[in-house]
């Protein structure tokens, strides 16, 4: 399978193109998407226009970008003009959006080729794609067990081969732990490094989007092409793209990392063994590990499933029946919303969208969601300390290897518990990535996390780059 | 242990949110609510009183422009989204009850 950045380089020099490069993916779509429930939609004439213009570019002589030819998957919660999106919901069945995200945008500049739409957990609140209003997404590397969630489809197209990168959202770990879960880098960048213009909003505070590829590089490469300030997004940073294809090799000699233990309570013992085989890797290439236990994260999931739901309830309310998607009519305008509501959204987005106007609501406000955003300061002063003392953190993704279908359907704090060890990030703005590193139970992938402070992407891609190194990866 | 909140504000909070339940699910809400809420425990005995509250991660500033006419999405095509549209407009049912 070729990587984007081979891909890319052969779409420019004319040793491929960009059509032949989208039959291929094409093929493996029509080959397994009927088994796997990865894409929601393919946009084949969508995808053959861009391919020709990329390939009548090449044959011409002009300028293609860094992405040229390259197939790429995009999570069905970014808006694509003209292309429907449904957040895997009802409510927006059939909806096709009046303007594009602006990372569309950018990878459209930068050459690439958008397949289609992939599934997700309905309105990304997930961790398993079992939520979708239109049925969960197989894991192709073993299809009883669930890709992980939310970004499970954008996941399981590359884990299929059926695009080398895709594009998910990571709100409390949506991008790293399907990325572990099917043997995949992925990367929730700094808040505000991407900008959110077009991303349909769950949790504003915490959503970012990230990139899925096979290798390191093309997860650097897609975060390139996509990062940097858009004056359409208030929160997004005031400043460029960083360089970071260009660090990729830079190493880890005379890092510090943390070795956290709270990032690895309650793992199982083939992926504690998998971070502690990690940390024997990096000590090699000259970093210098630390243990440094940061007791506030513990405190993270219950900080976050106030917030998130919190901001959920306020982001959901606009899903009404007067302006676009699902309406069920009804006799007055306040009948036709709750019909509208009831009808179209599943019981993961009601229970999270009943949860935050709880914890929202006169008499309870202090208790629950004050008391998490006073949390969620000492996490980011915990942080901060700990940032201190090391370059960079290491710990586990994910509690467990991919797990299978209805295992954790029946008790929501269950399935919530699969978010234990990426949640702390999304609370503190700061970057992360899961990238594969060993094997767990049943011989499937194991995610080893590393985290770094605000804008330490390329350190934390470097260090990523140090473990797939010494499990073969040229 | 009983649940840290009862079936009724479960149905209050679902009239807020605008959302019709079933019996049966808001039984099982009452659990599920209540279960995420019991995690959250664990938060409400700490002493933060002198921590401040983040809301976001680096603080929100204002982001303001110059305040110039520029293109935005065309009436007709926003209006051609909605379920229901007249005389350039959305159309709702009636938003008052009888008059008494």
């Amino acid at each position: 399978m070729k990587s984007a950045s081979e891909i890319a380089e052969q779409v420019r020099s004319g040793a491929s193109s960009a059509a032949a490069e989208l039959d291929a993916a094409l093929d493996v779509v029509r080959a397994r998407n009927e088994e796997l429930n990865v894409f929601l939609y393919v946009d084949e004439p969508g995808a053959r226009a861009q391919a020709d213009r990329i390939d009548e570019a090449v044959s011409r002589g002009d300028w293609v970008g860094p992405l040229a030819g390259v197939p790429i998957a995009l999570k069905d919660n970014l808006c694509q003009e003209g292309v429907p999106t449904t957040c895997s919901s009802r409510i927006l069945e059939g909806w096709r959006p009046p303007y594009s995200a602006t990372v569309i945008e950018r990878l459209l500049l930068a050459g690439a080729v958008p397949v289609g739409k992939t599934n997700l957990d309905e309105f990304a609140m997930g961790s398993s794609t079992e939520t979708s209003a239109f049925g969960p997404t197989r894991n192709p590397l073993d299809p009883s067990r669930v890709p992980g969630g939310s970004s499970g489809g954008s996941a399981a197209a590359v884990a299929a081969g059926m695009t080398p990168i895709s594009l998910g959202s990571d709100t409390g770990g949506s991008i790293r732990q399907p990325a572990a879960l099917c043997g995949l880098v992925g990367v929730k960048p700094t808040y505000g490094l991407v900008s959110r213009y077009g991303l349909i909003a769950f949790a504003s505070s915490l959503d970012q989007i990230g990139p899925f590829a096979r290798n390191v590089t093309d997860a650097a490469l897609l975060l390139e092409t996509v990062a940097g300030h858009d004056p359409m997004d208030s929160t997004s940073l005031p400043e460029p793209s960083p360089d970071l294809v260009s660090h990729v090799n830079d190493g880890v000699a005379g890092k510090r990392i943390g070795y956290v233990p709270e990032l690895v309570d309650g793992a199982d013992e083939a992926i504690i063994a998998s971070v502690r085989a990690a940390i024997e890797v990096l000590t090699e290439a000259g970093a210098q590990i630390v243990e440094l236990s940061i007791p506030e994260l513990r405190l993270g999931l219950s900080a976050y499933y106030l917030i998130a739901p919190a901001e959920a309830s306020s982001n959901l309310a606009r899903y009404d029946g007067v302006r676009y998607g699902l309406r069920i009519n009804a006799d007055d305008v306040a009948a036709m919303n709750e019909a509208t509501r009831t009808a179209g959204f599943g019981a993961e987005v009601k229970r999270r969208i009943m949860l935050g106007t709880y914890a929202l609501s006169a008499g309870y406000y202090d208790a629950y969601y004050g008391q998490a955003l006073k949390v969620r300061t000492q996490m980011i002063d915990a942080f901060k300390r700990a940032y201190r003392e090391v370059d960079l953190l290491i710990g586990a993704t994910t509690p467990s290897v991919a797990f299978p279908f209805g295992s954790k359907t029946k008790d929501p704090m269950t399935m919530y518990l699969s978010d234990v060890f990426t949640i702390p990030t999304n609370l503190a703005g700061e970057a992360a990535l899961s990238v594969p590193f060993g094997t767990g139970e049943a011989g499937l992938p194991v995610g080893v996390q590393l985290l770094g402070p605000g804008r330490s992407e390329a350190q934390l891609f470097a260090a990523a780059r140090v473990l797939e190194r010494a499990q073969g990866e040229p | 242990m009983s649940s840290p909140l009862t079936r009724d504000e479960v149905a209050h909070v679902a009239e807020l949110a605008r959302l019709s339940l079933s019996d049966e699910e808001l039984d099982l809400f009452t659990v599920q609510l209540g279960q995420v809420l019991e995690h959250a425990a664990d938060m409400s005995t700490l002493e933060l009183s002198d921590v401040e509250a983040t809301a976001h991660p680096f603080g929100l500033i204002n982001v303001t422009r110059a305040d110039e006419l520029r293109p935005s999405l065309d009436r007709d095509v926003v209006l051609a989204m909605a379920p229901d549209a007249r005389d350039g407009r959305f159309a709702v049912p009636r938003i008052m009850g009888e008059a008494p």
